[in-house]
């Protein structure tokens, strides 16, 4: 007899709908499974077999043969093991066939008969509501993440008996309460903790008003990876497509169980990162840090230690906001918004101009800034220096919290989408030079004095562009419609300086 | 172009280019050896070759050296003409043609001038490298002429300085005036050229070899009325270009270092032999002119809001950040404004690690 289950595999971060069908025919007793599965496909059949027999269910002593369609689709991981179960039990009559469509089935399992945690259940789900399912059975443990799909019916179960219970017709057992959204904890990093570093704070603000990516420069313990961790703390909430796309991609990734992530990811990879590891890669293509911090920051800390080939791999996720890896015949993309801070000592030894410290030589100076140009330089809006704050400033008081920053930046960056709407950019750090040219709107003042930057050679042509960007942002923090003279001249301090300088021959 | 050689002088430029080769053995002794005449020197190194040589060398015609240089683009002058260097003729071997790039008539100009030479490590820190860059650029705005020998490090930021603040200078290489050594300063070399010389002993094109670069030492410090040593190791190479200054009677000045550093070791040594201590353009002007003759220019800053002049002030006595900002009443946005403005006029520029620094 034949029976047919759904279900979803999990492809880059997308569902991709699956048929499970189990055949069960006289024969000698035997169980294939067919439909280009990995080896924890393959190594199913012994966890189904246990799992039957543990859940004091028949295991028929047939020709049982599986097939995971299509043949075409590269199936990995134990995710199928429900459903391949429940279809068995449908085969050979234990459970009403019936009551298996309309149902989406995902899970591992145990030997036992338990349903394990299995990540990805919210791609799952999305998966079987646009498919038009109206039931997803998942493990207990998903079931908050799977729930947040509006318009299904989520049965959440932790064994295969209570799963085939619930088909036969006995009532889905409650979802498990909703674990109560833990309150921003006092321990979230807030800018109210900083103290000194006025210039790095005001470049914080300018970065997550206008999206620039930020470079800060400094020597060792300066504070550098201290503020950029402050940063998703003033950028603008999620909305709730953003943070289901993000809740979607962690829970693929196996970082996340619990219900809606609120805020913004930050992510922080080694500089021994991959280039697969950074952009997303391997076989099959799992996500990079880059798209799980998506939506959020992605901190490269130490950006001169990075290798060439993960920078390079990060240059069409900051161009294009996905990034697409192709593997044989099919290509898969993944979402990459990020916003990028890279932290850099100002030279091999960190620390370049502070007093008589630095005993770097001209050579390594070169070779330090040669390692950290290149294509990324040229997405990186903002530069900061970051210093040692002073005693006296260590003792004072803060200069604002994050909830007063994270006010003005909410309304700077609905200033930018009003501005910017039908140029194809969400905020300043996205403008082209068109864009820029169109809706900059520098004053007379500001023109000349950039025209003089310009001219007097403080300023690539490209260069220019950013500082340009930045302007406008820090117009729109003050709430000003035109750039004025100490908007532009305030971007220019903050600008990236040319390869040459800061070495000592030109 | 002109081309002022005589016979003897193109003979003896020829012989040191066909030498070439054989001087690098013994390229210790290299100064005694151009003591020597062209005869004692074709003895002492031309080798199996030597009846060979000298009968070239008497074949060698003005000519030819004459057709070289002007192929090349370069002048040339020979110790017996007028245009030549005075400062030169004091070496015990004064080169017998010197090969110019730039102009002769520019050299000889800017030689009217007090010259200094500026030399040191080939790796310096980034402190020497600032030191010599804003020593040698003030030195250009006060009017002197910044030699130099456009080695990677200390050479080149000289070179830089002084072009930076829109100064001429003279670069004497060790190979041929039109060939950049290192590589790396072809562009460095075209800058010099634009406004300033650059000068050799040897025809162009010849690429430099080691015995060569001592031998420059000596050029640099003939041409120089003081030699500024900023950085450099236990046997550094500008320490030679020093002891020429010293043997030529000229002056020496060295920049103090840290006190353990090992950059530091070949200018304390000048120190304690006696050099002058030179932590300023303006020392070098009072070894020059004498104490208090001639003061390092100070830049416009009339026009500037007094805001600005106190930041100004604050980073030229090295303050930077909030406490250069609380001097002038400013704070972060204002502040970082007004650095740019000051940066746009020219009168604080990014140092290493970003840092500000007054011109």
């Amino acid at each position: 007899m034949l029976a047919q289950v759904t279900t979803f595999a999990i492809d880059g971060v997308d569902p991709r709908q699956v048929w499970l069908e189990v055949d069960i025919r006289a024969g000698l007793p035997a169980f294939t499974i067919v439909g280009l599965g990995d080896t924890a496909v393959r190594e199913s059949r012994d966890r189904i077999r246990s799992a039957v027999l543990n859940s004091r269910f028949r295991f028929p002593d047939r020709r049982i043969t599986a097939n995971l369609a299509p043949a075409s689709l590269r199936k990995a991981g134990p995710g199928f093991d429900a459903g391949l179960a429940l279809g068995l039990l449908a085969a050979s009559d234990q459970l009403p066939a019936a009551s298996l469509e309309g149902c989406a089935v995902f899970g591992e399992l145990s030997l036992g008969g338990e349903l394990r945690d299995s990540p990805g259940a919210l791609a799952v789900a999305e998966g079987a509501r646009r498919a038009g399912c109206t039931r997803l059975i998942v493990p207990r443990q998903r079931a908050r993440e799977a729930a947040l799909v509006e318009g299904l019916e989520i049965i959440a179960v932790s064994t295969l008996r209570e799963a085939a219970s619930v088909l036969a017709g006995a009532p889905a057992p409650p979802l498990p309460r909703a674990e109560v959204e833990p309150a921003p904890a006092e321990s979230a990093p807030d800018l109210a903790d900083v103290r000194g570093h006025e210039v790095p704070l005001l470049a914080l603000q300018i970065a997550a008003a206008g999206g620039h990516n930020l470079l800060m420069e400094g020597a060792p313990g300066t504070g550098k990876t201290m503020l950029a961790r402050r940063l998703p703390s003033i950028l603008p909430p999620l909305s709730r497509e953003e943070a289901i796309e993000v809740t979607r991609i962690h829970s693929v990734a196996g970082l996340h169980a619990r219900g809606l992530i609120q805020t913004r990811p930050f992510r922080a990879p080694h500089h021994s990162i991959s280039a697969a590891g950074l952009a997303g890669g391997a076989s099959p293509p799992r996500p990079g840090e880059a798209t799980l911090a998506n939506h959020g920051v992605l901190f490269l800390d130490e950006l001169s230690e990075f290798g060439r080939p993960a920078l390079e791999a990060l240059r069409q996720p900051l161009e294009d906001g996905e990034v697409s890896i192709v593997r044989g015949q099919r290509s898969l993309s993944f979402p990459t918004r990020f916003m990028l801070v890279a932290a850099t000592n100002p030279c091999p030894c960190g620390f370049a101009g502070v007093e008589d410290r630095c005993t770097c030589g001209e050579a390594d100076l070169r070779r330090h800034r040669r390692r950290l140009s290149g294509p990324l330089l040229d997405r990186l809006d903002l530069l900061v220096d970051v210093r040692r704050p002073a005693d006296a400033e260590l003792r004072g008081p803060s200069h604002v919290s994050s909830a007063q920053v994270g006010e003005r930046v909410a309304v700077a960056r609905e200033r930018q989408r009003a501005r910017l709407q039908g140029t194809g950019a969400g905020c300043n750090g996205d403008m082209d030079a068109r864009a820029a040219r169109h809706t900059a709107a520098l004053d007379g003042e500001a023109e000349a004095e950039l025209a003089r930057a310009y001219t007097e050679g403080l300023l690539s042509a490209r260069g220019r562009l950013r500082v340009v960007r930045v302007a406008r942002t820090i117009a729109d923090l003050a709430g000003s419609e035109r750039i004025g003279r100490p908007d532009l001249l305030l971007a220019l301090s903050l600008r990236q300086r040319l390869a040459q300088e800061g070495v000592g021959v030109g | 172009m002109s081309a002022r050689v005589c016979p003897d002088c193109a003979r003896r430029a020829w012989l040191l280019e066909r030498l070439a080769g054989h001087l690098e053995p013994v390229r210790e002794r290299i100064a005694e050896l151009l003591e020597l005449d062209d005869r004692a020197l074709v003895a002492a190194v031309g080798g199996e070759h030597r009846s060979a040589i000298e009968d070239e060398l008497e074949r060698q015609e003005v000519s030819e050296l004459e057709d070289r240089a002007e192929r090349a683009g370069v002048e040339i002058v020979c110790r017996c003409d007028s245009a030549y260097p005075v400062a030169l003729r004091d070496l015990p071997s004064p080169p017998s043609v010197l090969h110019v790039t730039g102009s002769l008539e520019r050299l000889t100009a800017l030689l009217e001038e007090p010259s200094v030479a500026i030399v040191g490590s080939r790796r310096p820190s980034s402190y020497g490298l600032e030191t010599t860059r804003r020593i040698a650029g003030e030195l250009a705005r006060a009017g002197l002429t910044v030699v130099s020998g456009m080695a990677l490090g200390t050479d080149a930021a000289a070179h830089t300085g002084v072009l930076d603040a829109l100064g001429a200078t003279v670069a004497v290489l060790p190979g041929g005036a039109d060939v950049a050594y290192p590589a790396r300063h072809r562009r460095l070399l075209a800058r010099i050229r634009e406004r300033g010389v650059a000068v050799s002993e040897l025809g162009p094109g010849v690429m430099p070899r080691r015995w060569m670069f001592p031998a420059r030492n000596r050029i640099i410090a003939a041409l120089a009325d003081l030699t500024v040593l900023v950085q450099g190791r236990e046997r550094s190479g500008a320490l030679l270009t020093a002891e020429w200054a010293a043997r030529l009677g000229r002056g020496t000045g060295a920049v103090p270092g840290q006190v353990a550093g090992p950059l530091s070791a070949a200018p304390h040594r000048l120190l304690r032999e006696g050099a002058t201590l030179i932590a300023s353009a303006q020392d070098v002007l009072d070894a020059v002119y004498g104490v208090g003759a001639v003061l390092v220019p100070r830049r416009r800053t009339a026009r500037l809001e007094p805001s600005l002049t106190a930041l100004l002030e604050a980073i030229a006595d090295g303050e930077e950040g909030q406490a250069a900002f609380a001097r002038a009443g400013l704070v972060g946005e204002s502040g970082m404004a007004a650095l740019a403005r000051l940066e746009l006029d020219g009168l604080v520029r990014r140092g290493p690690g970003g840092r500000y620094l007054a011109r």
